[in-house]
């Protein structure tokens, strides 16, 4: 039996202390939001933050969390997808498959909490996290967006030629769009 | 969701709120309750909540929201959104109230598959259903404008619609969609023939860089992928198949794990594999580790990477190859030409690694067996089902998901649904959610296959090439997969990219004595379709082979290629476009160095231009991409940006890793040493579309052949040495 702190709840689950945290937090606590990749806090797709902290929960035993570490996952990170590092997901559509981004937010968010306004060294090293899609490109441009060193879109594109259409970016203004339109 | 986002202050846009409830009202129905839709099926849900489907493409519901239908498989490349914007197109609905629902295999064959194909792979989404959910939302358009010219007897001619609202000018009267669909419905759908799709130039919606209408779930962990599914009294199964393929499962010792906690059950799911069902996955993965296993691992344990290499080898000059392309006398005009160049090339096998790994849950019962599971081919699923499960057709069904990466891996051989029914089949009634860990999916996998290739160029005294003669040996996805797709014994898919015929992998270059050869030699590891599949290696061979003849012939790599594409003015439209934004010929920083390729499949066209540093102890660095893409059409530039982006990434591989064999099985079984990208070694990427409107293209594997050669070519300017074989290590060479 082990009591932890999941999202500012206090929960009690029933299970063996080797177990790793993600297989407790999807399996007997529900949350699916975190996820399975490697198993061997390779991939980063079951980041949580534990005190603030982004931990690859596939590593961390459960009887090694006190009741008293603050464990937050991706369904905690907000109550309404409002936290500056999702917005800026939603607005320059980051995710393709979506199955990482989880842990690539939890990173994210992580990173900008110790370094608000991260270099693109600092991206380098913090984002480990693997998007076997390739959405690396717009994880940079939403992270600098989301740190308010937004640079543009998060994809350059060049659109040539074409029966005399125009093209626009998508969105309102108030973030620019999934992309930049030369 | 709709509230919460829609409470969330001034910087989310209206538009994108209603964007968000879209898609929760499409995905969110059917799968976010996260609860079995085996009583309702999924393109109920529309017409449960108070929808009328106008036609099978569209469902209205009163508040004006349109449901799309779509079949195609969402795996992140956007197919959903491309889709809803063609139907929408032609709809003339409010994109701003589009929701999407997908439908399940087995709805389509209960409607003799009025949704045609379901199977998504070879970039066939868009570009294999455009024209009828063109139609779709074309023909559902003219029986909502129908249904309101009836209500207010006035000719349907005098009514004009946009955004979902009919107006009819002359009596200043106006109505929606969602107040005519019951009507609409009720009437009799227009002949086919009569329909007018638009032209590309007047699209509003299509061709435009829309926002994806699937975000909102992926950003807040509410989406549900097949791993993830709940159903009541769900357990849990690990399996282990013999690591070395064709071996053979002898025997466990079941008696040794059987006390463990939550532990269910142990099976033999088929010859080669064994299950541990428990309550939750971790005890049925860590259980298995436990559980003593006597495998027959059979002859292929003798195989290694280097037995396989010989086998390879010794097909780039035996007799047994047949040659596809034959002009001219292409080893005479070598032979005699004013320099020669040779090399041969070799590329390794590699592995999906989708994120989500291998999974499905599946319940039987005695009328009904059902299977919950990521596919790219959901119809082939519910036949896998079917099959294994021993019920009729009409007795099953596969509920899909949004995959977490398909690459290939999920579309024809669903040997992962055949092992989740051998499983549930011992405990009827209760769903059983099987899951592969991570060195499973990458020990039994469908791998890029494996090959040789060696080239023989002949230049002349100005600098052109006049005879080329490309030998590839190496193993056949039709002989693992579909050995039905190989006539006469030739099987041409291994050339793919260097075919002369047809307009999907056209070979771009005009060489007057030209012979293409390809020697089957298969090898005991499976082999399947890799994102962008066989043009990937050939692309390979043939790019960085003209760079290396360009050099012998003192030629710019450009201006060689251009000399020869004057017959394949897409080709070279596309490689010019990449030059251009790519700034050939300018200045660059000390030290960078660029690289060029072009090269066909999909029906696409593509071109990259790398710029690449190398240090002196080895450290690649690939600091830009250009990327060309002529896919006919560019139903969402965004989307295809995205696309082109990932088509680095995941290219990237062959660069990176390998997967090697030793004693017959893969050594590379997790990400430690099956090194993929992230995102330190990505470049910048920018995506140059230059679509010509005549034909529709695919985009998803299109521009992944470029980016691997590009690069090479651009290490190759910097070192001065030629990269043959992959990944870069076995050169010394590490990206950084």
């Amino acid at each position: 039996m082990a009591q932890l702190n999941i999202n500012g709840r206090s929960q009690q689950v029933d299970v063996e202390p080797d177990t790793p945290l993600l297989w407790v937090l999807r399996e007997q606590v529900g949350l699916t939001g975190t996820k399975y990749g490697c198993g061997v806090a390779q991939c980063g797709a079951c980041s949580v933050h534990i005190n603030g902290e982004v931990r690859r929960s596939c590593s961390i035993t459960v009887g090694s969390v006190t009741p008293r570490d603050r464990i937050v996952t991706i369904e905690g990170l907000s109550p309404d997808s409002s936290h500056p590092v999702q917005k800026a997901w939603l607005a320059l559509d980051v995710p393709q498959c979506g199955y990482c981004q989880s842990g690539q937010i939890m990173a994210a968010a992580a990173l900008l909490t110790k370094k608000p306004k991260p270099t693109d060294g600092d991206i380098d090293e913090a984002m480990t996290n693997i998007c076997r899609c390739g959405t690396y490109q717009r994880i940079r441009a939403a992270i600098h967006m989301a740190a308010g060193t937004a640079r543009g879109g998060g994809s350059i594109i060049h659109m040539g030629g074409g029966p005399g259409q125009p093209v626009t970016p998508a969105g309102d203004g108030s973030m620019s769009g999934p992309a930049e339109v030369h | 969701m709709n509230k919460r986002i829609a409470g969330n202050g001034a910087s989310i846009s209206r538009r994108k709120f209603l964007i968000g409830s879209a898609a929760a009202a499409g995905g969110g129905l059917a799968l976010g309750l996260n609860l079995p839709f085996a009583a309702r099926p999924v393109a109920a849900q529309a017409l449960a909540s108070g929808g009328t489907e106008v036609n099978v493409w569209v469902v209205v519901k009163p508040d004006d929201t349109s449901v799309i239908r779509i079949a195609r498989s969402e795996m992140g490349q956007g197919t959903h959104t491309g889709l809803a914007q063609l139907v929408a197109e032609e709809l003339e609905c409010d994109w701003s109230k589009v929701a999407i629902e997908p439908i399940t295999a087995g709805q389509n064959l209960a409607r003799k598959r009025i949704w045609r194909d379901m199977a998504t792979g070879g970039s066939r989404g868009i570009r294999g259903s455009h024209d009828y959910v063109r139609q779709g939302g074309a023909a559902a358009r003219m029986m909502l404008l129908q249904a309101a010219a009836n209500e207010w007897s006035v000719p349907v001619g005098e009514l004009t619609v946009a955004n979902g609202i009919i107006t009819h000018a002359p009596s200043g009267r106006s109505t929606s969609y969602g107040k005519v669909a019951a009507a609409a419905a009720k009437l009799t759908p227009p002949d086919p023939k009569t329909i007018k799709l638009k032209a590309p130039k007047d699209w509003k919606l299509a061709g435009k860089p829309l926002q994806r209408l699937d975000t909102a779930d992926k950003i807040n962990g509410s989406k549900v992928f097949a791993m993830d599914l709940k159903l009541p009294g769900l357990l849990n199964a690990a399996v282990k198949a013999c690591p070395v393929f064709g071996g053979k499962l002898v025997s466990y010792d079941e008696a040794a794990i059987s006390r463990r906690p939550g532990v269910r059950g142990v099976v033999r799911v088929n010859d080669a594999t064994v299950a541990v069902v428990a309550d939750t996955w971790w005890r049925a993965k860590t259980a298995l580790d436990a559980l003593p296993i006597v495998w027959d691992e059979g002859p292929n344990a003798k195989q290694s990477s280097a037995t396989i290499a010989a086998h390879l080898k010794e097909g780039l000059t035996a007799d047994d190859a047949f040659a596809d392309t034959d002009d001219g006398d292409a080893l005479k005009a070598i032979a005699g030409a004013a320099k020669q160049v040779e090399a041969v090339y070799a590329t390794p096998f590699l592995s999906h690694t989708c994120m989500e790994s291998m999974n499905c849950t599946v319940r039987i019962t005695a009328d009904k067996a059902e299977v919950w599971m990521p596919s790219q081919n959901a119809e082939a699923s519910l036949a896998a089902l079917s099959t294994s499960s021993g019920l009729p057709l009409a007795q099953c069904e596969a509920y899909n998901f949004g995959l977490g990466g398909g690459f290939g891996r999920r579309g024809g051989t669903q040997d992962f649904v055949r092992q989740g029914v051998a499983i549930a089949k011992q405990f009827p009634g209760v769903p059983v959610k099987m899951i592969w860990s991570r060195e499973e999916d990458q020990g039994h996998d469908f791998y890029r296959p494996i090959s040789q290739c060696k080239l023989a160029g002949g230049v002349d005294q100005d600098g052109k090439l006049i005879g080329l003669h490309i030998r590839i040996s190496g193993q056949s996805i039709n002989a693992y997969l579909a050995p039905h797709n190989i006539k006469d014994g030739k099987d041409i898919r291994q050339v793919q990219g260097l075919w002369k015929r047809g307009n999907d992998a056209q070979f771009g270059y005009t060489v007057p004595n030209l012979r293409i050869e390809y020697a089957m030699r298969n090898t005991h590891v499976p082999v399947g379709p890799w994102r962008g599949v066989n043009t990937n290696q050939n692309g390979v061979y043939l790019e960085c082979f003209m760079d290396e003849m360009a050099r012998a012939a003192g030629k710019d790599p450009l201006e060689f290629r251009r000399a020869l594409m004057q017959n394949h003015p897409k080709h070279l439209a596309v490689l010019n476009a990449a030059a251009e934004k790519g700034g050939w010929g300018k200045p660059l920083p000390p030290g960078v160095h660029r690289g060029i390729a072009q090269f066909m499949g999909y029906g696409s066209y593509s071109a990259a231009v790398a710029e690449v540093s190398v240090s002196s102890r080895g450290r690649v660095e690939v600091h830009r991409m250009v990327l060309a893409l002529n896919s006919g059409h560019a139903v969402n530039p965004a989307t295809i940006a995205a696309q082109v982006e990932g088509s680095v990434a995941y290219g990237f591989d062959s660069l990176l890793s390998e997967c090697s064999v030793d004693r017959g099985r893969i050594a590379e079984l997790n990400f430690n040493t099956y090194r993929v990208a992230r995102i330190s070694q990505m470049p910048r990427v920018e995506t140059v579309i230059v679509p010509t409107y005549d034909f529709w293209g695919g985009v998803g594997e299109p521009t992944i052949c470029v980016v691997v050669p590009s690069v090479l070519n651009a290490i190759h300017a910097a070192t001065g040495k030629p990269v043959r074989t992959l990944p870069l290590k076995n050169h010394g060479l590490t990206l950084a």
